[in-house]
């Protein structure tokens, strides 16, 4: 008997029972669906991660002011300033493990005109090694030299989201966009990083400190009411270098042994692997779910193949007097379950892709089609109803077939 | 195939000796064979007749390779059937017997021509010629145009010759039919027992199991059961039941189309 048609006859019993053969394949649908899920969106979880982490550069810390403590209420992070101009440049000298570094002030929003267009958005005041921390360069133009960066000078990089805004197609080198009012002469275009974690990653302005300091925070204080980047000589030294910035602030800001630190060092490739870590841990906890889904749904499909071996009883035995062997009928019953966990992990796919399709929509992931899980899945769909079929397709072709047509049904 | 399809080697085509069927119902032990001898050569048209209990349905399932002897030997086609695997036992009943049942055993919810084309199935052969086979199996009952229709579509004489054609389609040469006429009135009885008559003129054998004297009448050889014993077997002048069809006036107009069109012109 072809395999052809023992699929045309396993389809044919199927379809006889759709809204059964539906409701059993539901199991499998939820456990495929749950596993495709779970693997596209912990992949989008994880590259959105891992875009953090890149777009903030490797091996990178972020010194930050930390709040003022007063009777133990904090400000909030940034709140009061600690960091001093002085302490960027002692950090600039007397930290061996450090590369670069390069203070940023940063304004949320700003308005920005152009000769052509208008544009709202943020503002970053620092220093050429800037660019080079965070290993992004200039598209067109150019970046910061260290003359530029540390200079007075009103010049701006724009992100390519502000480029376009501002000066649609045509290039934006040499024009003037005026910030807060002042003009600034546009050098570079940065090259495109596209969505981060907060947000468009182009969407920003780039301008030397000095320049920041005195037309956007109109003068040059003592402290810096920003952050300070770090990037580290080697990778893994991450411990080292925290201990001797946190040393030598101590030591500057005369903190006493029991008193807490005045700025806080985070470390965004430790905080990218907790994150990490923690989708694993869920996509782990997914695929357990998942499993027992599968499991849960092949006791469905066997559940309901059993019932069929039984209403079908009288049926197997008149295939048995015609000449059916056994394994003909073996054949059939096991076909029957295969297609209904097959169908059902398709059915599964499609669903899983959807959720997947939503979540990264909803949390602003980029959109994975896992293909080899996709495959590997639908052949565990397959296994889940060769497996869970087997039992009952043995008992079908078991049966005796002077009993069988016999059967009253 | 062709084997079994051969003269044999000159032996006849059924030989049993000493065959016994013992049943173990909870404490009881049901012997509803006790030693049966019998032979039956090709062409011949046998009625096994008995009451109910006799043991004529379980020396029939024995036969037809759907049960096994408890003892003695079954030589089919001058092979030892005792010795076949449930397989080869499958391939044995596909190939050698078609079976028409007392309750007809149609599968329900499956158009005629492919209940016809099941036994093709199990045998490999191809979709195109299962059909043209099929087809041709239902053209000799009578059922032409009615190839795609249900068996609740059908009366009970036209699912009867469904039943027919699916014992007829694999060639096989023996007909085994238990009680066909059982459930089915005088006349289409008649209409059914011709069809299995004209059979033997073409050379097959065919094996009857009925209470039904009059049934029996129509073979050419009677074997009486009792208690699992054969008690007579005997020739008779078999009576032609296209003779008695046309003896018997129908009773309404038939609903078949492939009667003759006159007779749906009743007034």
């Amino acid at each position: 008997m072809s395999l052809f048609s023992t699929l045309k006859l396993a389809l044919r019993a199927l379809w006889r029972n759709k809204v059964r053969s539906l409701l059993t394949m539901l199991g499998i649908v939820f456990g495929i669906g749950a596993v495709i899920a779970m693997v596209a969106g912990g992949q989008g979880a994880q590259a959105a991660v891992k875009d953090v982490f890149a777009a903030l550069g490797t091996n990178v810390l972020v010194l930050q002011n930390n709040a003022q403590r007063t009777m133990g209420a904090s400000a909030g992070a940034g709140g009061g300033a600690s960091l001093t101009w002085d302490d960027l440049r002692a950090l600039e000298t007397e930290v061996p493990a450090a590369r670069w570094i390069a203070p940023t002030l940063e304004s949320r929003s700003t308005q920005l005109v152009s000769e052509l267009s208008n544009w709202n958005t943020g503002i970053t005041g620092t220093t050429a090694v800037w660019f080079k921390i965070r290993s992004w360069e200039a598209a067109e133009g150019t970046v910061f030299d260290e003359d530029t960066g540390n200079s007075n000078a009103k010049v701006a990089v724009l992100g390519k989201t502000v480029a376009t805004q501002l000066f649609g197609g045509q290039s934006p080198i040499g024009q003037t966009v005026r910030i807060s009012g002042q003009p600034y002469e546009v050098i570079g275009v940065l090259v495109t990083k596209g969505q981060g974690p907060r947000g468009d990653n182009d969407d920003t302005v780039i301008i030397p400190i000095k320049t920041y300091q005195q037309k956007l925070e109109k003068g040059l204080a003592k402290y810096i009411r920003g952050s300070i980047l770090i990037s580290m000589q080697e990778e893994n030294q991450a411990e080292r270098t925290i201990a001797q910035v946190t040393a030598l602030l101590r030591d500057r800001h005369k903190l006493d042994g029991n008193e807490e630190d005045d700025f806080r060092i985070r470390n965004p490739a430790e905080f990218a692997k907790a994150q990490q870590d923690s989708t694993e841990r869920i996509a782990t906890l997914l695929a357990i779910v998942a499993a027992v889904s599968l499991f849960v749904g092949g006791i469905g499909v066997m559940n309901i193949m059993l019932v069929s071996v039984i209403e079908r009883t009288r049926e197997i035995g008149i295939r048995m007097a015609v000449g059916a062997r056994p394994v003909n009928v073996m054949t059939q019953f096991l076909v029957e379950s295969l297609v209904l966990a097959a169908v059902g992990g398709l059915l599964g796919l499609l669903l899983g892709y959807g959720a997947a399709y939503y979540m990264a929509g909803y949390f602003g992931w980029k959109m994975f089609f896992p293909a080899t899980t996709a495959a590997i899945a639908f052949a565990v769909a397959g296994g889940v109803g060769v497996v869970f079929g087997l039992y009952p397709a043995v008992r079908a072709s078991r049966l005796d077939p002077i009993t069988a047509l016999r059967y009253e049904t | 195939m062709a084997a079994a399809q051969a003269p044999g080697d000159g032996r006849p085509l059924i030989e049993m000796r000493g065959i016994e069927r013992t049943y173990v119902m909870g404490d009881n032990e049901v012997r509803a064979l006790r030693g049966v001898d019998l032979t039956i050569e090709r062409g011949a048209s046998i009625a096994i007749m008995g009451t109910s209990g006799s043991g004529k349905s379980t020396l029939m399932n024995i036969m037809g390779c759907l049960d096994q002897p408890t003892k003695g030997s079954y030589l089919l086609n001058g092979k030892d059937v005792a010795k076949l695997s449930r397989a080869q036992l499958a391939d044995v009943r596909g190939r050698m017997i078609g079976f028409v049942f007392q309750s007809f055993n149609l599968l329900s919810r499956t158009t005629a021509l492919e209940n016809v084309e099941m036994p093709l199935l199990y045998q490999g052969v191809p979709a195109g010629e299962r059909h043209r086979r099929a087809r041709r199996a239902l053209e000799q009952v009578g059922l032409t145009g009615r190839e795609d229709h249900h068996p609740n579509q059908l009366s009970g004489g036209q699912q009867q010759r469904v039943a027919i054609a699916r014992a007829l389609v694999g060639e096989a040469p023996i007909i085994m039919a238990d009680e066909p006429t059982g459930n089915l009135d005088t006349r289409t009885s008649y209409e059914v027992m011709a069809i299995l008559q004209g059979f033997i003129g073409q050379g097959k054998t065919v094996i009857l199991v009925t209470h039904e004297a009059d049934i029996a009448a129509y073979a050419s050889r009677v074997i009486t059961l009792r208690d699992g014993m054969v008690i007579d077997d005997k020739q008779q002048t078999p009576i032609s039941a296209t003779e008695a069809l046309a003896a018997t006036p129908p009773p309404h107009a038939p609903p078949a189309a492939a009667m003759p069109p006159a007779a749906g012109a009743t007034p």
